[in-house]
């Protein structure tokens, strides 16, 4: 059969219900719905520029670079926490479609979250690579094997969309939970044959807030854009931590992972 | 001055009731089956120890209807425990590299369901085989 060359093209029209909240008239958020006209390639945050450009100038949400890649643009997309630039409305037709701002975060307005708590748990797990031995700059780089890299490597993909926070039902029971997305970096870390920081990050992984506060649930790594499985960062980590309590009591290092060999030193 | 004033929505009760969280509960929830069928053969254990009429006792009570039925739900139970925690295995693990290469997670997961439906056939197997 020949390709219809009007199909991708033909305009539909979808209904978008936004919750909104504005926070200096509003006491609560409340659905406020749009009709929205849509091609076929049309993105989710497509719609939402509609409706700014075209129907709300009010609205707010935040987006920049709208290819899967900048992590801004996470929200609730038919009750899933999804990227808007990679869910497209020809999948929701004939509506209407809801939109809501990520959960158990706070609304700041409309469909923009508070991310101060999520970049505060970041920043407590030491983000960066703290060597195991420092080197001078002639003694040359830090060298890693490709299977080396291989270990941590899916943990450095994530994003920060936070998509994971929102499938987290213990995150929503407990905002203190150090959750999926910071304990993946966490392992980037740990999980990084150059660094020597373990036990300092066990540290974090050891109390309620940390690991133990997964269920296992798993939801976290199904919504993830980036496949990087923020459930197996956080469930390996109890394993370790679980071993790290019972081998205090044989004397043995606190943090073990390193300490064996890897039988492929660069 | 901040103008902020975040809206915090109130915590869903009963996620754990419905999709996507439903099928997390169910799998829980298959560890009550483990936990019934562990009582019974308990109770047989402590039977056994109290004499026969005890113990004979016990037996009746394994060929009940009820209790035939009750062993069918302990056994769909069982097989939908078995196959979800081979699931969630490989998340509870390091990656495992085995020559050279990052074992995939659904080859955790078959490996244990394999090990798993063996030692099945081999007990069905062995029991048969020695019934006096």
């Amino acid at each position: 059969m020949p390709p219809d060359p009007a199909a991708g093209a033909a305009t539909r029209e979808i209904v978008i219900e936004v919750l909104r909240y504005r926070s200096e008239t509003d006491l609560k958020p409340l659905l406020q719905a749009f009709r929205v006209p849509f091609t076929d390639d049309m993105s989710v945050l497509q719609g939402l520029q509609y409706i700014k450009d075209h129907l709300d100038g009010s609205l707010s949400f935040r987006w920049s670079c709208r290819m899967a890649i900048c992590g801004s643009c996470g929200m609730m997309i038919g009750a899933q926490p999804k990227l808007a630039c990679m869910t497209f409305l020809r999948d929701y037709y004939p509506g209407p479609l809801t939109v809501e701002p990520l959960a158990h975060f706070p609304i700041e307005r409309d469909l923009v979250v508070t991310v101060g708590g999520f970049v505060k748990k970041i920043e407590s797990i030491y983000p960066y690579l703290i060597p195991k031995t420092q080197r001078s700059l002639d003694e040359g780089e830090y060298l890693q094997t490709p299977l080396q890299l291989a270990r941590y490597e899916t943990f450095s993909d994530c994003i920060n969309c936070m998509l994971c926070y929102a499938a987290c039902p213990q995150f929503g029971e407990n905002p203190d939970f150090i959750g999926p997305g910071a304990m993946a970096l966490l392992q980037r870390y740990n999980g990084d044959s150059r660094d020597g920081a373990q036990a300092m990050r066990m540290d974090l992984v050891h109390t309620d807030n940390g690991a133990w506060s997964c269920t296992a649930v798993g939801n976290c790594s199904e919504v993830c854009p980036k496949q990087v499985d923020p459930a197996n960062a956080v469930n390996q980590n109890k394993t370790k931590s679980a071993l790290d309590f019972f081998l205090r009591f044989l004397g043995r290092p606190l943090y073990w992972e390193h300490t064996a060999s890897d039988g492929d030193k660069p | 001055m901040s103008r902020s004033r975040p809206y915090i929505r109130p915590v869903e009760t009963l996620w754990w009731a419905r999709s996507p969280y439903l099928a997390y509960t169910l799998r829980e929830a298959t560890g009550v089956a483990v936990l019934g069928y562990a009582l019974v053969l308990l109770a047989g254990v402590v039977c056994l120890a109290t004499g026969e009429r005890a113990y004979d006792v016990w037996l009746d009570f394994l060929k009940s209807p009820w209790s035939l039925s009750l062993h069918v739900l302990f056994l769909i139970g069982m097989i939908a425990h078995t196959w979800t925690w081979f699931r969630i295995l490989p998340k509870t693990m390091p990656r495992l590299v085995i020559g050279g290469r990052i074992l995939p997670q659904i080859r955790i997961t078959a490996g244990g369901v394999a090990v798993a439906a063996a030692s099945f056939i081999l007990i069905v197997f062995v029991a048969v085989w020695t019934q006096p």
